[in-house]
């Protein structure tokens, strides 16, 4: 079964990619992302850029309406996500749980739609 | 009028508050012994409960509250048997209408009633071996101690719901298979006692707090609340006096595992006087009082590693030669990968790192991928060895594996730098 597991981070945790603590925060996310390869369960994944940099598009009465920013301003966004192919959804949360932000913002993990062919 | 509720007044609430905290298990595995159903004994306890809270405010306190309960519980469920007799068979019918009768003794005592402790014949039921073991411990802390399923869902990372329906197939097993509420023979109790103890253990999450840093599963008071009732059930049981000796050590260091910044502290280099000393002597007496039964097992093994490590408080350092000998002696009890990574960095930490990695490698690789504990001390044993860039590898690894927060930042502190190339 694959399942998607996103990653929330607040404000404070995106400053911090470019803080004095860079290095650890880089060195905790590269770890993980590691362990999950090495298992050998990884189908896919991403860090993203902080929200700021987001443009999101809306057809609205057929015309395209573009925005600055992220589709909705929330005290923790998205920052990255992994597809990762594990029997059950027990195991899919013990790989979130292993998220260096799941102490502070918080990990998503939704089954994904099997595919058809 | 409004419809509020009268607000209890401070001795009510305490009084059913503690009635909730103590009594919860002992009421319930009253209720559930006579029906064989524990999902419909907790409903009608429940339904208890709650008259209390509307009842008890205006009425006063019962001068039994726990013989209060017990009867409106039985009152409930003598009306939700008779709801459904024209269903049920007349033997059974009977046979059941006979055991909720015998609930009501207690109704009729003029004299302040005294409730029987059944709880050790609900602890054998959540740990029988036709219950699937992963659910043993989420049914013993939800019946016995009366915890909500998302509390226990987040204990165990799983989700709520999927925690509520793994617990209603156990009861719904429980009562279609008639699981009897019954102490077993002689013959079946070292293997039965074993499973409580297991049980009562995976509660308390990882024993190997040592070499993982992980802090538990969050659940450890309540752990040792079973382990607590378990000792006053059977206080001879020596398993069941170690078992109890194991959690107390490992909880009396609660403090001393992070330093006032927060970060991690290994156990070797923890400050003991911030171990709490009531709970190592607590801990101390229990093993002494298992050791006159002469009956070495498992979970007094444990202990007896744990106390090697609180003797630390007294003579300023780690007897590491005698915590090799105990992991060896418990390993040939009680095999496990936890048991031979844990004995490994026994070996590590008496400075003989190449005996650890020696041990690790008899561990089947496959087992131990993502295993953390495995991880972290082959790191360890690796950078004893010198051998810096599988050292960094293992400790990256061990560090991605990690929940806790405290620790990966110890892994990656850890973790021999890479080498600058000239």
């Amino acid at each position: 079964m694959r399942y998607a597991i996103l990653f929330y981070e607040t404000q404070a945790d995106f400053d911090a990619r470019s803080g004095p603590d860079a290095e650890a925060k880089m060195g905790a996310w590269m770890s993980y992302i590691g362990s999950i390869q090495k298992a050998g369960i990884m189908a896919a994944g991403s860090g993203l850029q902080p929200p700021s940099t987001a443009a999101t598009v809306r057809l609205v009465g057929g015309k395209r309406k573009v925005q600055d920013g992220p589709f909705a301003d929330t005290k923790e966004s998205l920052a990255g996500f992994v597809l990762v192919d594990v029997p059950e959804l027990d195991t899919a949360l013990e790989w979130a749980s292993r998220a260096p932000c799941a102490g502070t913002g918080c990990v998503e993990v939704r089954p994904t739609i099997p595919s058809t062919n | 009028m409004g419809g509020l509720p009268p607000k209890p007044s401070m001795e009510t609430h305490n009084t059913i508050q503690q009635v909730a905290t103590d009594g919860y298990g002992k009421l319930l595995a009253i209720v559930a012994s006579k029906t064989w159903d524990l999902a419909l004994a907790e409903d009608a306890l429940g339904e208890a409960f709650h008259a209390a809270l509307r009842q008890w405010p205006i009425e006063g306190l019962p001068r039994a509250p726990e013989a209060w309960l017990l009867s409106v519980a039985r009152r409930r469920l003598m009306d939700e048997h008779r709801r459904h007799q024209t269903r049920q068979n007349s033997e059974t019918s009977l046979e059941i209408e006979t055991e909720l009768a015998a609930i009501a003794v207690v109704d009729e005592l003029a004299d302040l009633p005294v409730i029987p402790d059944e709880r050790l014949k609900l602890l054998f039921v959540c740990a029988h071996p036709a219950i699937d073991p992963g659910v043993r411990t989420p049914l013993m802390l939800q019946v016995v101690l009366g915890l909500d399923a998302a509390r226990i869902a987040s204990a165990f990372l799983v989700a709520p719901s999927a925690m509520g329906q793994r617990l209603v197939r156990a009861k719904t097993k429980i009562r279609a298979a008639r699981i009897p509420f019954r102490i077993p023979e002689k013959a079946e109790w070292p293997e039965r006692i074993e499973f409580i103890l297991e049980a009562i253990y995976a509660a308390y999450g990882t024993g190997w707090e040592d070499v993982t840093g992980m802090s538990g599963s969050g659940l450890s008071s309540e752990a040792i609340s079973l382990a607590r009732v378990l000792v006053c059930l059977v206080p001879d049981e020596p398993e069941a006096l170690g078992l109890l000796a194991l959690l107390l050590h490992c909880e009396a260091r609660q403090s001393a595992r992070r330093d006032l910044a927060g970060n991690y502290v290994p156990l070797a280099q923890q400050d003991t006087a911030l171990w709490n000393r009531p709970l190592m002597e607590e801990a101390e007496a229990l093993l002494h009082r298992a050791s006159t039964s002469r009956q070495h097992g498992r979970f007094q093994l444990e202990a007896a590693i744990q106390s090697a490590h609180a003797h630390r408080a007294v003579t300023g350092k780690t007897n590491w030669p005698v915590i090799v000998t105990l992991y060896r002696e418990l390993l040939l009890h009680a095999p496990s990968i936890g048991g031979h990574v844990a004995y490994a960095a026994a070996l590590h930490q008496s400075g003989n790192s190449q005996a650890a990695l020696d041990e690790l490698s008899t561990i089947p690789q496959e087992t131990v991928t993502s295993y953390q504990p495995y991880w972290a001390v082959t790191a360890h044993a690796l950078l004893g060895l010198k051998r810096l860039n599988e050292s960094r590898a293992a400790f990256q690894h061990a560090a991605g594996l990690t929940q806790d927060e405290a620790t990966r930042r110890f892994l990656l502190q850890q973790c021999p730098p890479e080498a600058k190339s000239l």
